[in-house]
């Protein structure tokens, strides 16, 4: 067995092609969309709840607009920025690769094997693997929230502003997927440990619909400079506001984004590398 | 009779206390996201002191309240309706049926043994944690401790009776994932874990007070941060816990017999 294994993953190549991770992935998902497709009944519901789980989300925040005017100096609008960035694009990031926190159970009976005999892309068989259509609702209900910001906001939009939002949006998204990424390499070693990325992808989803003039300044430095959350959507965000970068933060910071995913994407993809090579199977 | 369920209940307990990574997994994103709520509420009662009557700590004692009792009082998923639900799609709940025990008293000894062992592995350092960066408020006496950990013992119950009600479903849907969400939707809301139910608006806040999953963190919490006065006050929290204990467990019952008489069990 460990032979084969062996054999099997020298013959891949080191880096994947792209077009081959993205040609598994789709055949990977389309047949658990099929799948999910014969409870039909099951699948309506899990998508109204999908999207009215992240909605009753938003309820709380209108909730406590309707007992304040304000949250740490910001309006409701813009707090709505805030949520609808960060939920679009950690919902888009869940969509895609929300699988992968499932995967230590994979790793620890073993089944993690199959996958890695077949000859393709590991990452993308099992960021596909059980995909489920259902937490598109959570996009959708990041975009709405999103769009009704857009129409309450009273923001000077210039043409560095309106790209600014797009970008925003897709950095995030792979910022979160990198932060999942990373944190399914960990598995390798931990299998129980899925939930401590939890605290960074929803727990960080949560703390960015929030304005960073809420919490304490180490928290807000620590997801600068240490988990780069804040680029998700803080520092672009607070620009298109007009409002000032939080202390210690530099100017150009806000543009950074991509810049950050990238980083990000490169530290997951080399965290996950030494996973694969450190993986032993079950061994029965 | 008494003993087996013992056992079971033991056996639950040393089940979730093999897996001390995920326990202190567990225990970290609990501490993360009470700090995000943390500040959140600040901000909140910063600008509103006293909303819903709660001062900023008894506010603050609630956030933390509520990160130690997610896995205890089942507030996010009862943390067994999954395994259950696989047993009735897989066809292997007939072995179960077949055992000399009751099926709903057998689920709820093991679940009893994993909230105590919740309670412990992951209620009391969090709590510990947030006491000792926020400050809050803490019981006035070792009464009110104790009169805080019945509360749960019955808030814990009434979970145990929502989220078998909820597997019960899988005997006639068979994929329970549907109803499994709509339970944790409502349990989410409705237990107050996003937001106090005392400062829920009106009618809304009204209609929540009275629903099963008030007893699951609301009851606990404010029974913790002494809000009930007197004697009669607490009784009176105990005797809506155990009323919905009691409707909550008869339905379950009672789906279990519609279910065991009619459906035919999935074979494979």
């Amino acid at each position: 067995m460990a032979e084969a294994l062996r054999t099997s993953r020298d013959s891949r190549r080191a880096y994947p092609l792209v077009s081959d991770s993205w040609r598994t992935y789709r055949m990977v998902a389309g047949m658990w969309i099929r799948s999910t497709m014969t409870y039909r009944s099951s699948f309506a519901l899990t998508l109204v709840t999908s999207f009215c789980v992240t909605f009753f989300d938003f309820v709380v925040i209108l909730l406590m607009f309707g007992q304040v005017r304000g949250l740490g100096g910001f309006s409701f609008a813009e707090v709505a920025l805030l949520y609808g960035t960060t939920g679009t694009s950690f919902g888009l990031a869940d969509l895609t690769m929300g699988s992968l926190q499932r995967m230590g159970k994979r790793v620890r009976d073993g089944s993690l094997d199959t996958f890695l005999m077949r000859p393709a892309p590991l990452l993308a068989q099992v960021a596909a693997d059980k995909f489920a259509l259902r937490r598109f609702g959570r996009v959708a209900q990041g975009l709405l929230v999103l769009v009704w910001a857009l129409v309450l906001l009273d923001v000077a939009w210039t043409p560095v502003k309106v790209l600014l939002l797009p970008v925003m949006l897709v950095s995030g998204a792979v910022i979160f997927a990198a932060v999942m990424v990373l944190g399914a390499s960990a598995l390798f070693w931990m299998q129980d440990a899925a939930e401590v990325t939890s605290s960074f992808t929803y727990g960080g989803n949560t703390l960015l619909q929030y304005p960073p003039t809420i919490f304490a300044q180490e928290l807000v430095r620590g997801v600068v400079f240490v988990v780069p959350l804040a680029f998700v959507n803080w520092l672009p965000a607070l620009y298109v506001l007009g409002r000032p970068a939080p202390a210690g933060v530099p100017g150009w910071a806000v543009f950074a984004s991509p810049l950050v995913a990238a980083v990000c994407c490169g530290v997951a993809g080399i965290a996950w590398r030494a996973g694969i090579r450190s993986y032993r199977s079950t061994g029965s | 009779m008494l003993r087996l369920y013992a056992t079971v209940a033991a056996g639950g307990f040393r089940r979730h206390a093999t897996y001390r990574v995920a326990t202190a997994a567990g225990v970290f994103t609990n501490t993360v996201f009470g700090f995000i709520l943390s500040y959140t509420y600040i901000a909140l009662w910063d600008e509103r002191p006293q909303l819903g009557g709660y001062s900023m700590d008894d506010a603050l004692a609630y956030v933390w309240i509520g990160q130690a009792l997610i896995t205890v009082c089942g507030l996010m998923g009862g943390g067994f309706e999954d395994e259950l639900i696989e047993r009735i799609r897989t066809g292997d709940i007939a072995v179960d049926l077949y055992r000399p025990a009751d099926l709903q008293a057998w689920w709820f000894s093991a679940n009893l043994g994993r909230s105590a062992y919740q309670l412990l592995g992951r209620g009391v350092v969090p709590m510990a944690v947030g006491a000792l960066v926020f400050d809050f408020t803490l019981p006035s006496g070792p009464g009110t401790w104790l009169a805080f950990l019945v509360a749960v013992a019955l808030g814990s119950t009434v979970s145990f009776a929502i989220w078998y009600l909820v597997a019960m479903s899988a005997f006639w849907l068979l994929d329970g994932q549907g109803v499994v969400q709509v339970a944790w939707l409502g349990g989410l809301f409705f237990s107050g874990m996003l937001l106090p139910l005392n400062v829920f608006p009106g009618a809304l806040g009204e209609l929540a007070r009275v629903l099963p999953w008030a007893s699951m963190l609301q009851v606990p919490a404010d029974v913790y941060l002494g809000k009930y006065e007197g004697w009669r006050g607490l009784a009176g929290a105990y005797a809506f816990q155990g009323c919905w204990a009691v409707v909550l467990f008869g339905a379950g019952r009672a789906a279990q017999a519609a279910a065991t008489r009619k459906v035919v069990v999935q074979g494979g």
